[in-house]
């Protein structure tokens, strides 16, 4: 039932690798994943590849197909001509760990560093009253699977290793924006995702947007809305009377908490 | 590599699921110092494929909902085979477990007046699941995720270590429990990324690894579920419960092969889809079993009102428990009354307008456009039933989760006994919630009382736990464990799946006794940096092993309930209403006990009509006959 495909698979570590070519069985209605296991479960018994739930909610198989960022597991083969041979290959932005596994640890160091989710602490349990109509905007932002494809694609740290201390990408600006518009959040967020989250390094070239696999649309509603809020704040003629006169930093932006000391 | 790295906590948590985050949290906060290990990157857990919901009697939407009609719903689900204590607990304190959740910054869906929206599900009898669209699962893992950050920050400012306290060891998985003569005393395992051997010294274990999916060929269940937690439990002398009882969810896609057994939520039913076959029949109305027989509606106009009047119209009967779903849906087909690709059809399109169903169910759409080429706001969806969850598991106390080995606990799906002979849909991300929590407490209580006692791991055992872990590569010829771990689940499927018969059983459990064999004799080649054919071949053990149990406990168990459906037994009986079944492992023995079931406690039992009671009772346990005057509500 099966036809043969062309397969060329980045093999190695952090060290060094190579493309290596595969032949590889595929059945009707397959995504790459099937056809990586099938080379697995055949051929390649130590291929590494990260995968979980196989559907498109875990975020987890996220590689570059063609040079596209995809997830494995939501790419038919289908989208392939019979004839193509299709190249797979690890997440650029990040080290490679083996084969396919890149270390994504960048991404759970820049989560850590954002301020949590501040409630006014006099709410109680159960007593929170929010309208759909509000909740709807950070919920969008709330869709997202942490694949890092955007992570991945944002040209900011994918070309330029070095921004990666001052850039925190795509994912975490908008997690910021939508503590931002969390209609229960107390905190503001504005002035750090500035400067200490690199959010005005960011020049909406929407290739975030693009490979979200989720559709979210992180430039139009997160990324552009937050820079609008920052703009709003920096040049608030009342906000910059109000800190010349009474000489304070702004209290109200908690500051990133303490990284791990080395 | 045969340095093994030694790391000191006061408790691990195995699994970072719903119930593992939740059971660490609380571990964290009752101040101690507390390890989660996650075998994926931290957030990628199952729980993020539950879709539907989270049951908690909050009665926002309707407040005629409290936790005395959610135990009896869970009781009723469940066929009354529910560790009652437990069922009470989660009734009782799912809706804090939810608004907890809110205070963390989860956001559900709302209702008009501004608080958490319910929907309605299978086996509820009102809207009871607190959701956010169809992904309420990955809510809830990005919530505790971000709570798990949140302790963390707190740790940074006091501490000047975010981990001081609470750390993830990602990609990590435990292959063996080690103990202290009785005692747990810590964990063996490996980290993905280096292979590097770890063990964990704790006198605190909680398991919550999930279940064991993919001991069975068609399965919604992610990579992880091997049934890790349950065969450590096993191995570490704890008593495995009821494994008998596999869910087998009624509608997951069957189309294409690839994506066989992809989740369809039950939403798309609570939201009003119907199940067709294929001369367009509406067939659930036929299979409304005796028991449920009063509380669902035997007309299409009927259950069609009962969306915008429940309270003067019975249910669909498309939202009966999902066993009972299940079972009809493989009889349509059976019939030859099936869809194309052997299932039977999901109608939504019919029934509610396009924009609706994008509102209400985005990721269905998405996930059968993407990969079906399949328009549900147009066509109707196939769907046929696939392994879901395991309502069997680690025996536990219902207020502490401790198992009978001192140390060890266990919430969450690898443990027994919350919801009975079958699952009620919902009832599972609520069950982490709740129980998660009170493990983390009994691991605290634990610790308190051990003082100065701490147990000291066996070399012994980590001596032999690392001949174990890397004897896969020792071996110059063996199997590939693919092959192996395919026909364990091929096997599982067609002779201990949905419907069985002794001879099938039997058949089953003399082909798992071979392919023992054979998991033990596998080999992996390459190196033990993330090597997935090496996990495989570790994994096999606890896969083969849990295969068995359930094997075995379905053969003794002779009668059809919930999730255990034996075609040579169709009925329901009381006698083994009040029995559970227990594996236990003795010398690499599996062995099988029959355990009397603890009475109900008179005040839980006064909550339900006698009536309804003899339908699953003998008439020794039944009230006396005056107490039937005690009306419900």
């Amino acid at each position: 039932m099966g036809t043969k495909v062309k397969l060329k698979i980045w093999r190695g570590d952090s060290g060094q690798g190579e493309l290596v070519d595969y032949e590889v069985e595929a059945n009707d209605g397959e995504v790459v994943l099937d056809v990586l296991h099938r080379l697995q479960a055949t051929q390649a018994g130590d291929l590494a590849v990260r995968w979980n739930c196989k559907a498109g909610k875990c975020g987890s198989c996220s590689m570059e197909i063609n040079g596209q960022p995809r997830l494995a597991c939501m790419t038919r083969m289908s989208l392939f001509a019979p004839e193509e041979t299709i190249t797979v290959t690890p997440m650029r932005t990040f080290p490679v760990i083996r084969d396919l596994v890149t270390d994504v640890s960048f991404n759970f160091e820049k989560a850590r560093q954002i301020p949590s989710f501040a409630p006014d602490p006099k709410v109680g349990l159960g007593e929170f009253r929010m309208q759909q109509v509000d909740v709807q905007r950070s919920q969008e932002f709330r869709k997202c699977i942490e694949c890092f494809l955007c992570q991945n694609v944002c040209h900011v740290i994918r070309d330029h290793e070095e921004n990666q201390q001052a850039y925190a990408g795509p994912r975490f600006l908008m997690r910021i924006a939508e503590l931002e518009m969390h209609p229960a959040d107390t905190a503001d967020r504005r002035e750090i995702a500035q400067d200490e989250f690199g959010l005005g390094m960011c020049n909406i070239t929407k290739c975030c947007t693009e490979v979200c696999p989720e559709g979210i649309k992180i430039t139009d509603n997160a990324l552009i809305p937050m820079k609008e809020r920052v703009v709003g704040r920096k040049y608030d003629p009342l906000v910059w009377l109000g800190n010349k006169i009474t000489r304070r930093a702004h209290n109200d932006t908690p500051k990133v908490p303490d990284k791990k000391a080395q | 590599m045969t340095e093994i790295e030694r790391l000191p906590y006061d408790v691990v948590v195995i699994g970072a699921g719903g119930s593992g985050l939740r059971a660490a949290i609380e571990a964290r906060q009752a101040g101690l110092r507390t390890a989660v290990i996650s075998k994926s990157l931290f957030g990628k857990a199952h729980t993020v494929m539950a879709e539907g919901g989270c049951a908690a009697a909050m009665g926002n939407v309707n407040p005629n909902d409290n936790w005395m009609v959610h135990f009896r719903d869970t009781m009723r689900g469940g066929k009354f085979l529910n560790n009652w204590r437990m069922a009470e607990l989660h009734a009782k304190e799912a809706p804090d477990r939810v608004y907890e959740l809110e205070a963390w910054g989860a956001l559900f869906d709302r209702t008009k007046d501004g608080k958490i929206s319910q929907r309605n599900f299978g086996g509820h009898e009102y809207p009871r699941l607190a959701h956010i669209g169809d992904r309420t699962g990955l809510e809830m893992i990005r919530t505790l995720q971000q709570r798990v950050v949140a302790l963390q920050q707190e740790d940074a400012k006091t501490l000047g270590d975010p981990e001081a306290m609470l750390k993830v060891y990602a990609e990590t998985t435990i292959t063996r429990l080690i103990s202290d003569g009785e005692r747990i005393a810590g964990a063996f395992g490996y980290i993905r990324e280096s292979g590097q051997l770890v063990v964990f010294e704790a006198p605190a274990i909680v398991l919550a690894t999930g279940g064991i999916g993919k001991t069975f060929k068609v399965t919604s269940n992610s990579w992880e579920y091997t049934g890790d937690g349950h065969a450590l439990a096993l191995l570490a002398g704890a008593k495995l419960m009821n494994m008998e009882f596999v869910q087998f969810h009624p509608t997951h896609m069957v189309w294409p092969l690839s994506v066989r057994g992809l989740l369809v939520t039950e939403s798309v039913r609570g939201d009003g889809g119907v199940l067709k076959n294929s001369l367009g029949d509406r067939y659930m109305f036929k299979y409304v079993p005796d028991v449920f027989r009063d509380k669902y509606a035997e007309t299409e106009e009927e259950a069609d009102r009962w969306y915008s009047d429940p309270d003067h119209n019975r249910r669909p009967p498309e939202l009966l428990p999902r066993d009972e779903v299940a079972r009809a849906n493989n009889a349509e087909v059976k019939a030859g009354r099936g869809s194309p690709h052997g299932g039977v059809f999901l109608d939504i399109a019919s029934r509610l307008p396009a924009e609706e169903i994008l509102r209400r169910l985005p990721s269905m759409y998405h996930q059968y456009k993407e990969l079906a080429d399949v328009d549900i706001t147009k066509e109707p969806m196939e769907v046929g039933p696939a392994q879901h969850y395991v309502m069997g598991g680690v025996e536990v106390d219902p207020d502490t989760g401790g198992s009978c080995v001192p140390g060890l606990f266990a919430a969450g799906e690898v443990s027994g006994g919350m919801h009975g002979a079958n699952r009620l849909g919902g009832n599972s991300l609520s069950d982490l919630l709740v129980f998660g929590r009170r493990a983390g407490v009994g691991a605290a209580e634990y610790l308190n009382n051990l003082g100065e006692k701490r147990p000291t791991p066996s070399e012994g055992e980590i001596a032999a736990a690392q001949v174990e872990a890397l004897a896969p590569f020792e071996r110059a010829v063996g199997e590939n464990p693919y092959t192996v771990h395919s026909e364990v689940q091929d096997t599982m499927f067609n002779l201990v799946g949905i419907i069985r018969n002794e001879t099938e059983i039997k058949n089953a459990l003399a082909e798992l006794g071979k392919l023992r064999e054979r998991a033990g004799v596998v080999r992996a080649e390459g190196g033990t940096a993330y090597n997935p054919g090496w996990h495989l071949a570790l994994d096999l053990r606890n896969i083969v092993l849990i295969a068995e149990c359930v094997a075995q406990a379905a053969l003794e168990r002779t009668e059809s309930r919930g999730g255990h459906t034996r075609e040579d037994h169709p009925e329901m009986s009381p006698q083994w209403r009040k029995v559970n079944l227990i594996c236990t492992l003795d010398d690499d023995k599996i062995t099988l006990t029959k355990q009397a079931m603890i009475p109900m406690r008179e005040d839980l039992l006064a909550l339900f009509e006698r009536s309804e009671l003899k339908k699953y009772m003998t008439e020794d346990e039944l009230p006396p006959e005056p107490a039937a005057q005690e009306e419900n509500q």
